[in-house]
This record gives C-alpha cells, structure tokens and sequence, in this order.
C-alpha cells in the first residue's frame, strides 16, 4: 500500500469512529426504550470498536508527522522537517485539530475501561455507554465537519512546514496535553453515571459508590495535567510565574474545583445517602466546565497566550454542542431529580456539614473564577467596552475563599458523621490548633525573615493546620487494632491530598512574599550582586541547533565567601522558520529555593540584560500538586473498589443501604 | 424544595449560553478598528527584487491597492496564491510585502508559483517598519489601501474565492468610485 494514502485511511477510520459510536450512543437509548435488553449489549462491542477506530486515525495522523507529509495542511502548519522526532510525536496534538483527535481517543479510552468494568448491572452500562456515545458522536462530528486533521494541500505542496510553535518545543508540553484531556474527558465517565441515574430513576446510593473511582481518576490526571502545566509555564515562558490567571488557565480551574467539590460531596452521598440532588448537579457541572472550558480556548470568544486559531463557524457548532449537551443534561436534570427530602438527620457539628461547607465554598470559587474569566466578554456584549479584570480581581477574591476552605479542610477529617459533641472535636484538634498558630502565625515569620506580615503568617498558619490535622487524623487510624497496617488506602489518599494541599499553601505563600527578581546588566567579567548571591557573567557565545539558533551566556554563582554556587547556561533562542525568539532558562533548584537565569537583550558585545529571579520555596507548589495527585489514585486502590459483589460487601452494609 | 428551584441551573446556563452566542461575533482584540480608516504608516523599504532600490509609502499612492503580507515559509500563502493572482488578472494592482523571509527562498516561491504582485517590498526578520508598524503577527494579512492611502479594509488570513467575490472585489470598487 502506498504510504500517500495514509491521511485518506486515517479520515476513514475517523468517519468508521463515527458509525461506532452512533451505534454506541443510539442502540442503548432506543433499547431501553422498546425494552429490548438486547439491544443495551449492542453498546460495549461499538464501544471497542470505537477505540480501535480512533486509535488507527491518531497513529495515521503520528505516521503523517513521522514522515513529513507536508501535503496534509495541519502536518505543514505544525511540524517542519528539521524538528526533532520527538516533537514530530508530540506536534500530533500541539494544535486545535490533532488535540481534539487526542481528546476523542482518550474519550474512547476511558469509554473502553468503563465498557470493561465488572459489577455494573447491564442496564446502568448500557445507558452510560450510550450517554459517552452521545458525547463523543457530537465531537466526532465536529472534527470531521469542522476541523478534519486530514484535509490536504492539493496540488499545491509545501516543500516545507511552518514549524511546530517554538513555546511547545519543550518535554512539559509532550505530557501537559494528555494529562490534562485526561482528567477533563474523566468527568465524562461521572457525568455518564448521573445521567444514567437520572434517567433510569434508580437513584440510590451505589451511582455513588461506581462514580468515586472515576473521579478520583479523572481528578487526579486534571491535577498532575495542571500542576505540570504551571511548572511548564515557569520554566518555558521565562516570566518566572507559576500561574497567571490565564483564561485557559482558569478552563483547568473551573472542572478541578468543581471536581474536588464532586469528590467530597460522592463521599457523603455514598456514605451517608445525603445531598443526591446536589451531587448528581454537580456531576453535570463538573463536565460541563470541561466542555465550557473547551469552548472558551478554541472559539476565539476570549484572548490568552495559548489560544488555538479561531475560526467563527467553529465557536458557533461548539456553541451548539456545548447547548445541546449542557442544555439537555441540566433539562433531564430538572425534570428527574426527585423531590427528596433527605432522611437522614445530620447535626450542625458533623462531617457532613463540614463537607457541605467546602462545596459551597468551592462552587463559590468557581464562579468567581468563572466571572472573572468571562467579564471582558459580558462587558463587550453589553456594549461597556473592552476590559479586562486581570489578576488583581482573582487575588483579592479567591485567596480568602481559599483561605476559609483550608480552615475545613482541616475539621472536616477529625469530625464524625452525623454529629459530635464540641467537646470532642475540641480535643482532636486543640493541639493542632495550638501549634499552627504559635509557629506559623507568630513565630516562623520572624524566624525566615526577621519580620512579621499577616499575609506569610495567614498562609504559614494554614498549612501548619492543613498538615498537622491530618498528621493527627493519620495518627488516630494508626490506634486501631491493626496499627499503621489496618489504615486503608482510601485513608492514606485523603491524608496525602490534604497534605498536598498544604504544600502548595506553603509554596504559594513563600514565594509570593519572599520572592524576588531584578532585571541587571551583566557585562563580561563584572559581578552583580542579589539576594546574597554574586552573579559573574564569565562569557557570551553562540550556537546552532537543529531547527534554531541561539545566543548562550555563561553566568557564575558565588557565595559570599567566594565558593562557586552554580554556573548558569541560559540561552536566547531564535526559532528560524517562525522567526520566533525564546528565553532558554537555566535554574539552579532545590528545595528551599530556586534561583532562575534568564537572558534578556543583548546590549553589546560584551553586555546583555538579565533577568536573575529568586524564588523560595516554589517547588513545593507542584510537590504538592503531584503528591495530591498520586494520593487520589492511591485512594482508588482501596480494597473496597475491588470487591466486585457490592451487595454482600459488608462494610458498605450499614452506611449505603439505608437510603437504598 | 421547589420544582422551580431545580430549572435554575438550566436558566443560568441558557442566559450564560446567550452571552457566549454574542461574543462569537466580537472580535477580543478588535484590532481593525484601531487601524481601519487610518493612513498607511509612512515607511522605507527595499525592493525584493533589487535590494538597491527603496520604496517608500508615497511611491505606492494614487490608486486603490492591496497589500498583501506573505512568506515562503507560509502554508496558508501558497493556499490563497490562485485567488491573488485572480484579482491581480482584474486588474486591481497588488503590492507584496515579503516578510520574515529570505531572498533565495521568495524567489523561487515566486518563480514556482508565479508573479502576481506589482511589486514587493522585502521585510526580513528584525527589520521593524511597515509590517510592524501595521501590527501584522502572521502571513497572510491583506491590506486594502485607497488612493489617499487610507486603510480600508484588512483581512487577517486567507483569501478565498468567497471572499474575492463577495467582499474584496465590492470593497475595491466601492472605494475606486469614492473619489
């Protein structure tokens, strides 16, 4: 077979893709609705065949990249001949088509491992399949219709391609995309479970038991995706931020609060059979933050740094789709939720109202961020002009809403479900209390920096509390009868999320405060001083790399004393083919803090403006991210998940079948 | 609870879904108006063909133009390459602005691709003058520039047969009959 046809098969496979998950998403639906059980089998096998399809297509499109087809238009706009093979690979998904082809297939993949999963009764499969059906043939048909990978430059070829952004050429980007896409198609696979739900009106507690694996998963890739992703903007953008309020930034944010909020609320609808209604809304709102998300970068509605190219007729179809599925879902929603009042009676002091305080909080926040980010566009569609609100809004906002949820995060683990006396918490946590104010908020100040301010004591005071609390609650699992070796997994994964989070509230408030950076003018030879550090500039050079240019520098670190710290290897790169400049920084890390070299302009022969940051603490921010991360994964581990006869499980007994 | 209570969600979205259906006709930049109507920046720039002759802004004046941005490295010029060379055979003269590119390489994009452009003047990387004082950040751009040289229409991507028709072609007119 001639190679030239690959795009050609890759197109059919996509369109193959289509016809399976119209299967998937249409065979259920009217099964269920003649009441032929047969047809709801009809949804796994497409399913399968749905991945294999897409699967092909995306290798088509990777061996289109591999082999320099310039002829397919997204090939030559992304990819260039002289572009290391790798980053062909990674150029696949580096662009508003080939990243939707990625977050089709990772769409089946998880469609896949739903289609596997062993326990669902094969009426709640079959509907949920069918729901993931219809999500990914609105997709489908918006790729082929709108944004095929695969569309040629016929008969006119380019002898070359535009190159893949010069920002993307960089190992963060080869992992951030999928990560990401991982976690938000995730929330599909909930979403699929509360409208099956929903529409079988089943609506007992074990919706909520299936759904909690699939949003820890899903919650744990969209972390580790956006954690990787502030590291990859603070090392590649060579502003030395960590996160800039970014509207596709605040994309991420939107699912990951709502996702975090959803993981707490399962919780107590599995546990206690409390707040249905709310967390099924939530299980829809988390996706369609994802979905919102997906429309706000790619329909050219909003301006960012990362945008995809935009194109009119596209906002309008994704409109449609993101109407048709939000509309549809909250529709089906209003009408089927039932009018429960809850049975279960829960006091003011309780978990669940501790759990209850933190969704609030968090949906709070989301909308916060979700105003924030979609202000310019209602001032602009209200004729109030072109404005912006820029990150001041979001500080003065969202920190404080933070800082009230870190106060719950840290009650919540030490309370007991359905009530507790004051008495008793009060002993649980006095100690903890005690500690994270004595040191945080009025001792540790002074230590770092020989003075006190209230923002580094707040921040310290929180993370002392978010971190001791769950020491203490870990330590109490730790007395039960089997020791350290009875506490479950789903306990050592709250405990590290907590932690986590209490990493980044370190990281976060470090450098915020304490972090500095100036812009000096190195001339070979004469040492600049910063931060106790003496900065040497010891030569300027040059070099050729495979697809770019660059000025290097080489910049000495010394002590105080004199002894050699570090030598620096910044670089500024000139991207031939877009003509694009890039600042190559060098970082001297570790944990205490990070000092960053990045190179400027040059001013003449022998001077160039630098950019020297110093960054306490930084690191911890993505620590944190990726112990969180890690630790809902561990969660999902748990024993419980992999006990298959739900029925007979007895430790779920006694909580989950009360409101059966 | 109130059955009321539980459309909320779907009302909040609709009035939010209302909104996203009015910013996809905003442009976020708003970048032509800041230069429609506005005279073309003065400028001095070598021929592409003759490094040795300098074109400045008065030497293009007295008749309806288009200005066109593009570059050998550009996928989407070899794209609308047809329709350039359809509205260059109507006879509307069309000046080329090759920027961010190399001699050797316009040449041969020229040679292969043929010659439509009444001229072209050459914008290498580095050089900061006509296309940056347009505030062009990508290839193609179009620029359609009247007899006065005011900018009068500007298109930030390819031309299409669609557009020659229905837009550039009224435009040119529309502004040949002006004066």
């Amino acid at each position: 077979m001639d190679i030239l046809y690959l795009p050609e098969l890759g197109h059919f496979a996509l369109i193959l893709a289509l016809v399976m998950a119209s299967v998937q998403a249409i065979f259920p639906l009217a099964g269920s609705l003649t009441r032929q059980p047969l047809w709801l089998a009809y949804a796994q096998p497409a399913a399968w065949a749905q991945f294999v399809f897409l699967g092909i297509s995306f290798l088509l499109l990777a061996s289109s990249f591999l082999l320099d087809d310039f002829s397919v238009v997204y090939v030559a706009n992304n990819s260039n001949s002289a572009l290391p093979w790798f980053y062909k690979l990674s150029a696949v998904w580096g662009a508003h088509e080939g990243s939707l082809l990625l977050w089709l297939l990772l769409l089946a993949g998880w469609t896949f491992a739903v289609s596997l999963s062993k326990g669902l009764p094969a009426d709640v499969l079959g509907r949920a399949l069918s729901v993931l059906g219809f999500v990914s043939v609105g997709m489908l048909l918006f790729v082929i219709l709108t944004s095929n990978p695969f569309d040629r430059y016929l008969p006119r070829i380019p002898t070359d391609g535009a190159d893949l952004n010069p920002l993307l050429q960089d190992p963060g980007l080869a992992f951030h995309p999928p990560l990401l896409y991982m976690g938000y198609v995730g929330f599909a696979v909930t979403f699929a479970f509360a409208l099956a739900a929903l529409w079988s009106g089943k609506l007992d507690t074990a919706w909520a038991r299936w759904s909690r694996p699939w949003t820890s998963v899903a919650w744990a890739f969209l972390t580790a995706g956006i954690a990787l992703g502030s590291w990859w903007a603070y090392y590649e953008l060579g502003w030395g931020g960590w996160w800039f309020w970014d509207p596709v930034e605040n994309a991420s944010l939107l699912p990951w609060l709502l996702g975090t909020a959803l993981m707490h609320s399962l919780a107590v609808t599995e546990k206690r059979g409390l707040f249905k209604s709310w967390t099924l809304l939530l299980a829809i709102a988390t996706f369609s933050t994802s979905l919102l998300g997906f429309f706000l970068v790619r329909s050219g509605v909003l301006n960012s740094v990362h945008a995809f190219a935009n194109d009119p007729d596209r906002g309008l179809f994704l409109l449609l789709l993101l109407g048709l599925t939000i509309g549809l879902s909250l529709l089906i929603y209003a009408l089927r939720v039932p009018n429960l009042k809850a049975k279960a009676a829960y006091s003011l002091l309780s978990r669940d109202v501790f759990l209850l305080a933190n969704n609030v909080l968090l949906v709070v926040a989301t909308l916060t961020v979700l105003l924030g980010t979609i202000y310019p566009l209602l001032m602009d569609a209200l004729n109030q002009g072109k404005i912006s609100v820029g990150p001041p809004y979001f500080n003065a906002l969202f920190v404080p809403q933070m800082l009230l949820l870190g106060i719950f995060m840290g009650l919540g683990p030490l309370s007991d479900w359905k009530s507790m006396q004051w008495s008793k918490l009060k002993r649980k946590i006095w100690l903890a209390g005690l500690l994270s104010l004595l040191l945080g908020f009025a001792i540790l100040p002074w230590i770092y920096d020989g003075s006190w301010s209230l923002a580094v004591a707040l921040g310290l005071t929180l993370f002392l509390w978010i971190a001791t609390t769950s020491i203490r609650d870990i330590w109490e699992a730790s007395r039960g009868k089997k020791g350290w070796k009875g506490i479950s997994r789903s306990r050592w994964g709250m405990m590290g999320g907590h932690l986590g989070a209490a990493l980044i509230v370190l990281g976060v408030t470090m450098v915020s405060n304490y972090g500095e950076e100036r812009d000096v003018r190195m001339a070979v030879g004469e040492p600049v001083s910063v931060k106790g550090y003496e900065f040497t500039l010891v030569s300027l050079g040059q070099r050729q790399g495979p697809n770019f240019t660059a000025d290097t520098a080489v910049v000495e670190m010394r002590s105080d004393e004199g002894k050699l710290l570090k030598t620096f290897t910044p670089e500024k790169r000139l991207y031939q083919v877009r003509g694009m400049p890039m600042t190559q920084v060098s970082i001297d890390w570790g944990p205490l803090r990070d000092v960053y070299v990045a190179m400027g302009e040059s001013l003449d022969d022998q001077a160039y403006a630098m950019r020297i940051h110093y960054k306490p603490f930084v690191r911890w921010i993505w620590w944190g991210g990726f112990i969180a991360a890690f630790s809902a994964l561990l969660a999902v581990t748990d024993r419980r998940y992999r006990i298959r006869v739900p029925e007979t499980a007895p430790a779920e007994a006694g909580t989950s079948r009360q409101q059966g | 609870m109130k059955r009321f209570l539980l459309f909320l969600p779907l009302i909040i979205f609709i009035i939010l879904g209302v909104f996203l259906y009015k910013g996809l006709s905003l442009d976020p930049a708003a970048r032509d108006s800041a230069l429609l109507g506005k005279p073309l920046p003065e400028f001095t720039l070598p021929r592409l063909d003759n490094p040795e002759l300098q074109v400045t802004r008065d030497d293009l004046l007295g008749e309806v133009f288009l200005l066109n941005i593009w570059g050998s490295w550009c996928p989407t010029c070899y794209e609308e390459h047809d329709d350039i060379q359809r509205l260059a055979a109507a006879g509307i003269p069309v000046i080329g602005l090759n920027y961010k590119d190399e001699r050797d390489k316009a040449f041969t994009y020229l040679q292969e691709q043929g010659n439509p452009y009444q001229l072209n003047l050459f914008e290498p990387e580095g050089v900061r003058a006509l296309a940056f004082d347009l505030g062009v950040y990508g290839a193609p751009e179009t620029f359609l520039v009247d007899q006065e040289g005011i900018v009068r229409y500007h298109l930030a991507g390819e031309i299409t047969p669609e557009l020659v028709n229905q837009v550039i072609l009224p435009e040119v007119e529309k502004w040949q009959d002006a004066y």
